[in-house]
């Protein structure tokens, strides 16, 4: 199989899994369906990982389909960036189609045949983003993920969930046309052209002035990344069940907007015309700005998913700030971080879940000794919270270690100043991640006997659907499991 | 071959009209109909096959030459517009409407059918012929049988409205009219290349100038122009459904044609664009239009009325392109009229499905229907999306090219405004697509008995959906012509 073929595998695998969801829900084979959707995943997988070992000899695997406009193709291609993103995607789908397959049922969802089509689509949407090998191709299958999951946002069909889908199409919508489009056409007026080239397309011409405005239009345009102040988004989209909120509202979604500032930041704009420059340093102010402001919020939200989600956008922050420094150290550290922070944050979402079907508890002042009745829950939450706190020897200390790095490689006056943001930062996240780990394991369940006979009583397990369990201890053990495979991720992302 | 049977794209049609007549069987007229429209189309598509990459077919008359004959003349601006015109035809012809609601009476039903091909008639008549009465006169013939087409709609306000329509129609027929007399005193001749030839259009030559003004305006009344367009929200949602998917897809874009070709062929893009300056005018109300059509469409509570101030709206982008007055611009404008017939049709098609199941396109009738007929809801839906230029559909080819046309004129406040006024149309369209998906039926409205629209509606208004993806993707032919139409056009050339 050539690697051009293997794309267009990769990319219709999900397509076939929407199919079969369809085919199989409809005759009424709800058991076939749901495991057709993790084996597909699987092979999607396979199929990117496949592609990967080109990536790492040095290839860049490349699919032509056809010539849209004159001068613009819908063409794919894959390249370092690309590859993480597609293998976080793709990987993560599997561990969610099993976990959800615990969590629709265990939460009695309706209409999950729907669920699994559009989960699939997005999924399909997402690696077109991942492999885009021009800002069309890219700006297709942005869009195209936007509509595509606006179904999964507004499942439950409730006034708030209609609502929350108003502002999530609102807003992404808003941003991608008004920013992004009006940055790809400006692209297209000054250079003719909109393929992603190493080094970047714009040349040195722009003046300064002009390449400031552009890269704070993409970075905005890229609404999905969640930049303040258009990220009131992705809180409202927590309305969604909780697997869409895992995959594609701390992995798929929120990631293809970072991961477009990232593509654009180094195969648009260049490092070099980049680094240094006040642009540089204006996204760089918007971007620490986002994640302080974002952290605080967090520790405020007493509903757990808003604090997750809050969470997110503080650490999507992280990763344009990488992108932001244009150093290579900045693209490396960014890349890690939409890893490791997928491994982790879909980890604390999964754990989110399982405490909503197991307990029906959403807020984090409920979760008082829960941590005895649910242990490997509140143990994965633990570990993941590490993870996104940035403390080794779990996966994303490391990418906060190259923030830091890069940080201080920037050479502005005020490199300094970033590198307490960041420190700021990860001690916001131990305060509004630990307390959750804290409650659940220390406090006194408000149920237990007033002292009576003490903490010591031992209340039987009761955890979420097995497969919910397994799904969440899996993803937990993988950013542990980041942590010491971090070295090949760094020899891939080498720009 | 194909030089001598370009004339069949009028002649069919207009003898088809009183053999319909004579015939009288409904079925039968609407076969004939079917296979004249179909035999149009075919001679368009082989024209266009023909002309495209430069070459010109011309037909003389009776043998008379121009300029004292009547020349037909189809180069790739007019071939472009012939087969978008048949094309619409056909696909809208080939709707079985089943006598749906609202009803022409079975035996009138005849007489639909050859007003409907004089229509045509007019309007491909107006496309090919190279003779500036002459445009007059299939002005006139498509413009009146437009009018007794839109009162055929069956509510009282449609004769109304036809009435309205009627008025403002006749006077910008006179304007049209005064205008081609002083482009005749001034020139003294009708074939529209000679006047071209012959006419040099100066500041100082008040009667030229005067024959603009006329001219324009005219054509503007005809194309509803902002904010000359008061008649067509009206016409649009009290016609027929068929009638205003096809009036809705072809005789706006007819308009559009002649305006560019006034502009440019007779005139002169010089002279226009910049001794006159017309952009100053013309953008202005571009993009008023813009917002403010599509600002009323979203307080529209009924689907056609909705469309039709979105027609308004796309009317503006098209204008648009044309105030650019450069080749990425225009030919970003007349993409769009192709791209806006596709979609714009299709949703009028959409809605005449609505109305054979559910009787009524108000909003509130509308709610939870896309569970009952998934297959119409998915059309209206890629017809919205195209609407707001998502790309993958065909809105999002027109809006890219008139963006970079606008932005190649140096307007980059313009180009804002362009993106700004597509999200105009996202809330319109997401509001109906809330309603359709999302909101439950009323109890009044029990929509229990509302089945899917059957095959021979839906069919053709699917066809116009996976067009309007289809187009999306791969414009070779449409923005392929359209640029060598714009390129033609800009050179004078016809």
């Amino acid at each position: 199989m050539s690697s051009g073929t293997t794309i267009l595998v990769a990319l219709l695998l999900p397509v076939l899994a929407a199919v079969s969801c369809q085919i199989f829900g409809r005759v009424g084979h709800p058991n076939l369906r749901d495991v057709a959707t993790p084996l597909i995943g699987a092979c999607t997988f396979a199929a990117v990982w496949r592609l990967g070992g080109d990536v790492l000899a040095g290839g860049r695997p490349e699919l032509v389909l056809f010539e849209v406009l004159p001068g613009v193709e819908l063409a794919f291609q894959v390249e370092p960036l690309g590859l993480v993103y597609g293998l976080v995607a793709s990987g993560l789908w599997i561990v969610t189609s099993i976990y959800a397959v615990g969590y629709m049922r265990g939460h009695h969802e309706h209409n999950q045949t729907r669920f699994f089509t559009f989960f699939a689509l997005s999924i399909f949407a997402a690696l077109g983003i991942a492999f885009a090998r021009n800002l069309f191709t890219l700006f297709l299958f942005y869009e195209a993920l936007t509509l595509l999951t606006f179904p999964l946002v507004t499942h439950h069909g409730t006034d708030e969930a209609r609502r929350a889908g108003r502002i999530y199409l609102g807003i992404l919508l808003f941003t991608s046309i008004s920013f992004l489009l009006f940055a790809i056409l400006f692209t297209w007026r000054l250079t003719g052209t909109i393929e992603f080239t190493p080094g970047g397309i714009l040349g040195s011409e722009p003046s300064s002035g002009m390449v400031t405005v552009l890269l704070l239009l993409y970075a905005f345009g890229a609404g999905k990344a969640a930049l303040m102040p258009f990220h009131r988004w992705l809180p409202n989209a927590m309305v969604a069940p909780t697997p869409v909120s895992a995959l594609l509202h701390a992995v798929a979604v929120v990631k293809a907007g970072v991961f477009a500032i990232l593509k654009v930041v180094v195969y648009v704009f260049g490092l070099d015309l980049l680094a240094g420059s006040n642009a540089s340093l204006a996204l760089m102010t918007i971007a620490s700005f986002t994640m302080l402001m974002a952290a605080v919020i967090a520790i405020r939200q007493d509903n757990l998913k808003a604090r997750l989600a809050y969470s997110t956008i503080s650490q999507l922050a992280y990763i344009v700030l990488g992108a932001a420094m244009a150093t290579a150290t900045g693209v490396l550290a960014g890349g890690l971080q939409i890893a490791m922070h997928a491994a982790g944050k879909i980890t604390l979402f999964f754990c989110a879940g399982a405490i909503l079907v197991a307990t029906h508890k959403k807020k984090v002042s409920e979760l008082d000794g829960l941590g005895r009745t649910m242990p490997w829950t509140f143990a994965a939450f633990f570990l993941a919270s590490l993870s996104i706190i940035g403390i080794p020897p779990l996966g994303g200390s490391w990418a906060k270690w190259y923030l830091m790095v890069g940080a201080l490689e920037t050479g502005f006056a005020w490199q300094a100043a970033f590198l307490g943001v960041l420190m700021v930062s990860s001690l916001l996240a131990v305060f509004y991640l630990m307390p959750v780990v804290v409650r659940g394991f220390f406090a006194s369940s408000p149920t237990a006997g007033p002292s009576g006979s003490g903490g010591g009583d031992r209340k039987p397990i009761a955890e979420a659907p097995f497969l919910c369990v397994a799904s969440l201890v899996l993803t937990a053990l993988l950013s542990l499991a980041l942590f010491f495979v971090a070295g090949d991720l760094t020899s891939l992302l080498s720009f | 071959m194909i030089e001598k049977i370009v004339v069949l794209e009028v002649v069919l049609p207009l003898l088809a009209a009183p053999v319909c007549v004579l015939v009288r069987n409904p079925r039968l007229c609407r076969l004939l109909s079917l296979g004249v429209v179909a035999i149009c189309f075919a001679i368009a598509a082989a024209a266009l096959l023909e002309v495209r990459g430069g070459g010109v077919i011309s037909y003389q008359l009776g043998g008379w030459l121009p300029p004292l004959g009547i020349e037909y003349r189809v180069s790739t601006v007019n071939a472009y517009l012939l087969a978008l015109v048949t094309a619409m035809a056909l696909v809208v012809f080939s709707f079985d409407s089943r006598g749906g609601p609202p009803r022409v009476p079975e035996q009138r039903r005849h007489l639909y059918y050859a007003v409907f091909l004089l229509c045509i008639s007019g309007l491909l008549g107006i496309a090919i012929t190279g003779d500036a009465f002459n445009i007059f006169v299939f002005l006139e013939i498509s413009s009146l049988s437009s009018y007794i087409l839109v009162s055929l709609g069956g509510h009282r306000r449609a004769v109304l409205s036809a009435f309205y329509y009627l008025v403002m129609g006749t006077i910008g027929g006179v304007f049209f009219m005064l205008g081609v007399g002083l482009l005749y005193q001034a020139t003294g001749t009708l074939n529209l290349r000679d006047i071209a030839a012959r006419l040099e259009p100066s500041l100082d030559d008040r009667g030229t100038v005067l024959a603009l003004a006329l001219l324009v305006v005219g054509i503007s009344i005809k194309l509803a122009v902002f904010p000359l367009h008061h008649w067509l929200p009206d016409a649009y949602s009290f016609a027929p459904p068929k009638v205003s998917a096809f009036l809705a897809a072809t005789a706006t874009k007819v308009s559009f044609y002649l305006l560019a070709m006034i502009l440019f062929t007779i005139f002169g893009a010089a002279f226009v664009f910049e001794e006159l300056r017309l952009q100053a005018v013309l953008l202005p109300l571009s993009i008023l239009a813009m917002f403010l059509a599509s600002g009323a469409a979203i307080f529209q509570t009924d689907l056609r009325r909705l469309l039709a101030y979105s027609s308004v709206a796309q009317i503006g982008y098209m204008t648009l392109g044309l105030s650019t007055a450069n080749v990425t611009g225009l030919a970003g404008g007349l993409v769009h009229l192709f791209n806006h017939a596709v979609m714009k049709g299709g949703l009028f098609l959409v809605v005449a499905c609505l109305l054979y199941r559910v009787g009524s396109v108000h909003i509130d009738a509308l709610a939870g229907i896309g569970r009952r007929m998934p297959l119409t809801a998915a059309a209206l839906v890629i017809g919205g999306l195209s609407l707001i230029g998502v790309p993958g559909t065909v809105g999002f080819v027109s809006k890219w090219y008139l963006v970079s046309g606008v932005l190649e004129r140096g307007w980059t406040a313009a180009a804002v405004l362009i993106l700004l006024s597509s999200l105009l149309a996202l809330v319109y369209v997401g509001k109906v697509v809330e309603v359709v998906y999302f909101r439950k039926p009323a109890e009044t409205q029990p929509i229990d008995h509302v089945r899917e629209a059957p095959l021979g509606m839906l069919a053709p208004a699917w066809v116009l959906a996976v067009a309007a993806i289809f187009f999306g993707l791969t414009t070779n032919w449409t923005y392929g012509v359209a640029r060598e139409a714009a390129e033609l056009l800009l050179a004078g050339g016809i």
